[in-house]
């Protein structure tokens, strides 16, 4: 049985980032997840903001804290890492007199925060900084470091270079049992497979209670808070060159007008508590208040524009809308990570950092590796590169100026190379590609995507997935059905 | 970087493209059509069903044979066909020709100069989210052309029990498919009161199978976490609603022009069509630019869209020898009785053949062209519904300046 020195449970942005560090030190690390890919949980389906560090208080919150350091990280990482990040800055809105005492109260925060360059405005000043807002924009604040990321793409390179630094990727391991055994935990996956760790980090997302229990640690609850978010083309005329939030409500951060770091326009989210951790349809209803909110708050947004909808959890720690990042006080060998909801993915980079710091004080060693840090190979993005550097790249690299996904521009080299490193779901290898995530959304590349997922893997066609188990695409070859 | 240079480019090689390579080859010009797959024929390929042809080649073809035919014409003729070659962008010169950029496996990426550039892109389907049905995101929901693609081009069954939303005409097609492979048709699901396809295929495709068709129904709702498990449907006019199990759901919803390339080249769009504005020769608004076919327009057939794109390519060769068409003058409108109108523009002094979509279902309808509220050209029509086109031609007098089109129901 394969023995680590440190498993962390959950590839989303909280475990990969933590994995991510730990992969800097001599070190035996595995990264499991119930998923078929990283990122398929909470940190696939978000608003993938890089927030400003106003909406907590740092003196109280750790999440606040966490928010203010991590967001200063992300340019390092991106230019190790090569995600889609810009920090294209935050306008937070009143759009009535009556929201403007709380529109005080939110930037006297992040005064307080120290948030860079915060920056109060009256309407002219606004409109000056996002000519778009409605004429219903009464007054704002600007957080210039504020900004938007691709959130999979980012958690994907954590992954990735994680793994080329030595962790381990475990996918499809959902942690069903976790018995201590002198210095080692054996934790036992539902389809049988065993890891043993001698520190387990709990980063399960919605699935943190039940990984604590299972480990012996705290007794809490996480609570999903759906969110529905809906994806307008990159032709809409209502992209923002900035994010624009409202006022926030006691429970949310308000719906949000995104120009999302691939291109296109996001509205939403919206927030529903549900009792159920796999719900993740949309509703009429929900679209359309978002849709009502989102015209109010941006001109030239519309339904005619819309490509997908889709919608996501938070997990939500009740009672407690802090962070829960401690070494657990009934597991020893157990480090929780619970309640990473808004801003965790602004947050995750420092997270990491914190994490490793706890397991320090474990006790656990950690030396800097001393050879070089591997660089993951240019992702050599056929929208990003010039036609003469893609002739260029043609060269060595024939399938680079095969364009499969005509919608986002995306090559078969690209497709190839996500294949190669692991990403054999047909959600997979969109979310690692952008490939059918454009306006047609897969009608026309989708065959073609998964000829290729099956040639490159080696997986049949008729086996392949949208997303892991469950989600088959297809149900056999033509003639294996009887006609009737 | 490999640099190939020609008088008329036409982009797309489907059942336009070829179309208009043919027409602009035969007058005696260098044609290059370019298209992304690897082989000739577009959607064709995949429509392996007949009734294609009857009346460009008074001859009834499947999809496959009606590429092959319109391949060899233009071949024939003496176009260069570029296959497997995306085109990435078009933009104008400061000496008013094109350059497109193409990128292939063989080649890496090529500038391609032209005189004259035919857009024949096709269209795309309306998915799942551009009708924003709520629900799961489940697996097994394709849209109709894509599950075509799927069975006919690589062999593969999308599913075992399926519901189609939208009674276009491929997912009609599809519903027999589906059953000739032993795919089950829970039922055919429509929005409005009436069938979105074409007579035939309802006959052909549904009742022959006695599949039902549910007009005034909408899809409400998919069901399933991992892969589809039921649709929620919904009667429109009772509000009650029930479900059907099914592991499939097919959407043929209607068809979009794909028109990226040229709304990056700022050419005046109609929002009525999704295409662009154009004139009697399917020249846009940027002079040299042309286009056909259903990017240009949605057409019932591929026929039409041959015909009409003999048209823009014969113009194109026209515009590639002399740098210049005659103005068109005239500006085209039409009653609310038509979704619009094809061309936009015309030619005063010429006989301009024009295109409609009417907006109403009515057994008997006049048809009357005014030029300038003087009456040109009239023709009754029968059975007159949303989903077939309506096609008539005029003599437009010399000096006009608008010619104006009435469909009025008659009783």
């Amino acid at each position: 049985m394969k023995q680590y020195d440190v498993v962390v449970i959950g590839a989303g942005a909280t475990g990969a980032s933590i994995a991510w560090r730990l992969s800097h030190y001599d070190l035996q690390v595995a990264l499991v997840d119930r998923c078929a890919d990283a990122s398929f949980g909470v940190s696939k389906a978000n608003s993938g903001i890089v927030h400003g560090g106003f909406h907590h208080s740092a003196d109280s919150t750790l999440k606040a804290k966490l928010e203010l350091e991590g967001n200063e990280m992300f340019d390092a990482l991106q230019k190790e890492l090569d995600f889609e990040f810009t920090r294209c800055g935050i306008l937070v809105v009143a759009y009535s007199d009556e929201e403007l005492p709380q529109l005080q109260k939110l930037y006297e925060r992040g005064v307080a925060n120290k948030v860079p360059g915060i920056e109060m405005c009256d309407r002219p000043r606004l409109l000056e900084l996002e000519p778009k807002l409605t004429d219903a924009a009464v007054a704002g604040f600007f957080v210039p470091r504020g900004g938007v990321i691709e959130p999979y793409g980012y958690v994907f390179s954590l992954v990735e270079s994680a793994e080329l630094n030595g962790v381990e990727f475990w996918r499809n391991f959902q942690v069903v049992s976790a018995e201590k055994e002198g210095d080692f935990r054996t934790l036992t996956a539902a389809d049988g497979r065993k890891v043993q760790a001698r520190f387990v980090v709990n980063a399960a997302g919605l699935y943190a209670d039940e990984v604590s229990r299972i480990c012996g640690g705290e007794e809490f609850e996480i609570r999903p808070r759906k969110g529905e978010e809906y994806l307008l083309d990159r032709t809409s005329p209502g992209r923002p060159s900035k994010v624009i939030f409202p006022v926030p409500t006691p429970c949310s951060k308000g719906m949000l007008v995104i120009p999302t770091a691939g291109g296109t326009t996001m509205i939403g989210p919206s927030a529903t508590m549900v009792d159920d951790k796999e719900e993740n349809s949309t509703t009429q209803p929900e679209r359309e208040i978002i849709f009502e909110h989102s015209k109010k708050m941006v001109k030239g947004i519309c339904e005619r524009d819309l490509v997908a909808a889709f919608s996501g959890l938070r997990p939500v720690l009740p009672g407690n809308e802090d962070f829960f990042i401690a070494r657990s006080e009934k597991a020893s060998d157990l480090i929780q990570a619970a309640g990473i909801q808004s801003p965790g993915l602004t947050a995750s980079p420092a997270i990491g950092v914190y994490v490793k710091n706890i397991l320090a004080d474990c006790g656990i060693e950690l030396k800097e590796k001393s050879a070089p840090r591997k660089i993951l190979p240019p992702k050599n993005r056929a929208r990003e590169l010039t036609p003469e550097e893609l002739d260029k790249l043609h060269a060595d690299e024939k399938l680079a100026s095969r364009i499969i996904c005509r919608c986002e521009f995306i090559s078969e080299a690209e497709i190839v190379a996500a294949v190669r490193r692991g990403h054999v779901t047909l959600d997979g290898v969109k979310f690692r590609t952008r490939a059918g995530m454009g306006r047609c959304q897969g009608g026309f590349c989708a065959p073609k995507i998964m000829q290729i997922i099956s040639r490159e893997s080696g997986i049949p066609m008729e086996e392949l997935t949208k997303r892991g188990p469950g989600s088959e695409l297809l149900v056999g070859k033509l003639g294996s059905l009887e006609v009737k | 970087m490999k640099q190939i240079n020609c008088d008329v480019a036409v982009i797309g090689a489907g059942g336009a493209g070829l179309s208009a390579a043919a027409a602009a080859a035969a007058q005696g010009k260098k044609v290059a059509v370019i298209d992304r797959e690897e082989s000739c024929g577009g959607v064709l390929c995949q429509c392996i069903h007949n009734g294609f042809g009857l009346r460009y080649f008074n001859e009834e073809l499947t999809g496959p044979e009606y590429a092959l035919r319109m391949e060899r014409c233009a071949r024939e003729s003496g176009a260069e066909i570029l296959l497997g070659e995306t085109v990435g962008a078009v933009k104008r010169n400061s000496d008013s020709t094109f350059e497109a950029t193409l990128y292939s496996v063989a080649n890496g990426v090529s500038k391609l100069n032209t005189k004259a550039v035919v857009f024949a892109t096709g269209c795309r389907e309306r998915t799942r989210a551009n009708i924003a049905v709520p629900g799961d995101r489940s697996a097994g929901v394709y849209t109709a052309g894509s599950a075509q693609k799927l069975m006919n081009l690589t062999g593969m069954l999308p599913g075992r029990r399926a519901v189609i939303v939208g009674s276009g005409d491929i997912g009609l097609i599809m519903a027999r498919r589906c059953r000739w492979s032993g795919i089950e048709v829970a039922a055919v699901v429509e929005i409005l009161p009436e069938p979105s396809g074409l007579p035939r295929n309802i006959a052909q495709c549904l009742r022959d199978f006695d599949i039902p068709l549910l007009l005034s129904h909408r899809c409400a709702r998919i069901i399933g976490r991992n892969r589809v498990e039921a649709v929620e449907i919904e009667n429109l006019i009772t509000k009650e609603r029930f479900t059907y199990q099914c592991d499939t759901v097919l959407f043929s919803v209607g068809l979009i022009p794909e028109n990226e390339l040229l709304k990056s080249m700022g050419v005046a769009m109609n929002p009525a069509t999704g295409g662009p504005c154009v004139d009697g020769s399917c020249q846009c608004a940027l002079p040299g630019v042309f286009a056909a076919g259903n990017s240009l327009h949605v057409h019932d057939l591929v026929d039409f869209a041959s015909i009409e794109a003999r048209r823009a390519g014969m113009a194109a060769a026209e515009y590639a020898s002399s740098g210049k068409l005659p103005e068109a003058a005239a500006v085209v409108a039409c009653s609310k009785t038509l979704k619009y109108a094809i061309p936009n523009k015309c030619v005063p002094g010429t006989a301009c053949e024009f295109f409609f979509r009417p907006t109403v279902s009515c057994a008997k309808a006049k048809l009357t062209a005014l030029a300038d509220g003087v009456g040109i050209a009239q023709k009754m029509c029968v059975s007159v519904r949303p989903a077939e086109m309506l096609a008539m031609k005029a003599e437009i007098p010399a000096n006009a300046a608008k010619v104006q089109f009435h469909l009025e129901e008659c009783k």
